[in-house]
């Protein structure tokens, strides 16, 4: 059953729109699960890598090698919190790598949303920014309010990495983007071929 | 010492090979590689918390360009599985792997992580070489080029006392 204040959170592709709004052409887009469904409905962009089927909890690891690869570049990962919870580690694997160039994105739902929105563990309680913080994350910002986000969304991506913002969004069922992606391994060809092809060289 | 490799063979051998980022979580054999891959100069070591992280952290240095080597101990493949395979068979990444053999060197041991290894690997279809002795130490550079060749993931199993 959801509550009153559950109905009341922004909607996952009302948030992923506001982070299309801004990014820059050189930002590389990394969507896995929910996120991974909403995206491609609503953009298609060369440096964005809808990381699906992918292992939970990877996202945020692939997006730092990236990130380590590609220092010249800005790595957005859009992680679910049921994602984050298998590998909460990783936050730390994050700060300590000394990476400055990659945003996590935490899109908090509290349900498993691909699966059919069972609870996750977590209560209400579960404070993901002051985990964030805890492990080592130096500009940690949190949103419950749309225009909230909207207004500070500029601010928060380009703060000194590396960056966790935590949303609180609604639960809802993703469906799949039937018919708008291509093989994984396809994708993943062409994101390489970009990246190439749109490299910039440091101070460029 | 390791019982095979010292810190600056492996570091040696890595760097001729091509290798940029070294991936790891050590085990107490492995671990006496730390200060040569810290002072090397050409590897780069990122350090994980949970070995399954180490696929996806070498998945997105191999996308980006890079030349990463992943380097755990078998408890820690065991625990890989999942992104592992994600990696391996879903993005199709031919990543290569060291794996410190716990108990390999321990003649007779009941150690589940040494009689586990190579079934599991097996089963994963992964390609992989043991390093047992240090007369088999070319095999490493010789399953490394074989897989890029190949463009294959690999692994070599590097025999380690219990741990």
């Amino acid at each position: 059953m959801q509550h009153e204040y559950e109905n009341s959170r922004m909607t996952t592709s009302a948030v992923l729109q506001v982070i299309m709004d801004i990014r820059s052409d050189d930002d590389i887009i990394i969507t896995n699960q929910g996120s991974s469904r909403e995206w491609p409905k609503l953009c298609e962009h060369p440096l964005d890598f809808h990381f699906m089927p992918s292992a939970m909890g990877a996202a945020i690891p692939l997006g730092l090698g990236l990130a380590i690869a590609r220092p010249e570049r800005e790595v957005i990962v859009i992680s679910g919190d049921g994602s984050l919870l298998m590998n909460l580690g990783c936050l730390v694997t994050v700060t300590g790598s000394g990476a400055t160039n990659i945003s996590i994105v935490l899109l908090d739902n509290g349900v498993y949303a691909v699966t059919g929105c069972q609870k996750t563990a977590a209560t209400e309680d579960v404070d993901y920014a002051g985990i964030a913080r805890a492990a080592g994350f130096g500009n940690v910002s949190q949103f419950i309010d749309f225009s909230d986000w909207q207004y500070r969304v500029a601010d928060s991506l380009r703060m000194a990495g590396p960056r966790f913002i935590w949303l609180r969004v609604k639960p809802e069922h993703h469906e799949l983007p039937r018919g708008m992606l291509q093989p994984i391994t396809e994708r993943l060809r062409q994101f390489q071929d970009s990246l190439e092809r749109t490299g910039r060289r440091v101070g460029e | 010492m390791h019982p095979i490799f010292t810190g600056s063979e492996i570091n040696s051998a890595l760097i001729e090979l091509g290798v940029s980022h070294v991936v790891w979580l050590p085990d107490s054999a492995l671990g006496l590689w730390e200060e040569s891959f810290e002072s090397s100069s050409k590897l780069q070591l990122v350090r994980i918390c949970r070995e399954g992280e180490a696929w996806a952290v070498a998945a997105g240095l191999k996308i980006g360009g890079k030349s990463p080597i992943v380097v755990i101990q078998t408890t820690g493949l065991f625990e890989s599985g999942d992104t592992m395979r994600n990696v391996l068979y879903d993005l199709n990444l031919p990543i290569f792997a060291i794996v410190g053999a716990r108990s390999w060197l321990v003649e007779d041991s009941n150690d589940s992580a040494k009689i586990f290894t190579q079934s599991n690997l097996r089963g994963w279809g992964v390609s992989y070489q043991i390093i047992a002795n240090k007369k088999d130490k070319p095999k490493l550079a010789e399953h490394y080029r074989h897989c890029a060749r190949t463009v294959k993931p690999g692994i070599v199993l590097v025999a380690e006392s219990a741990s």
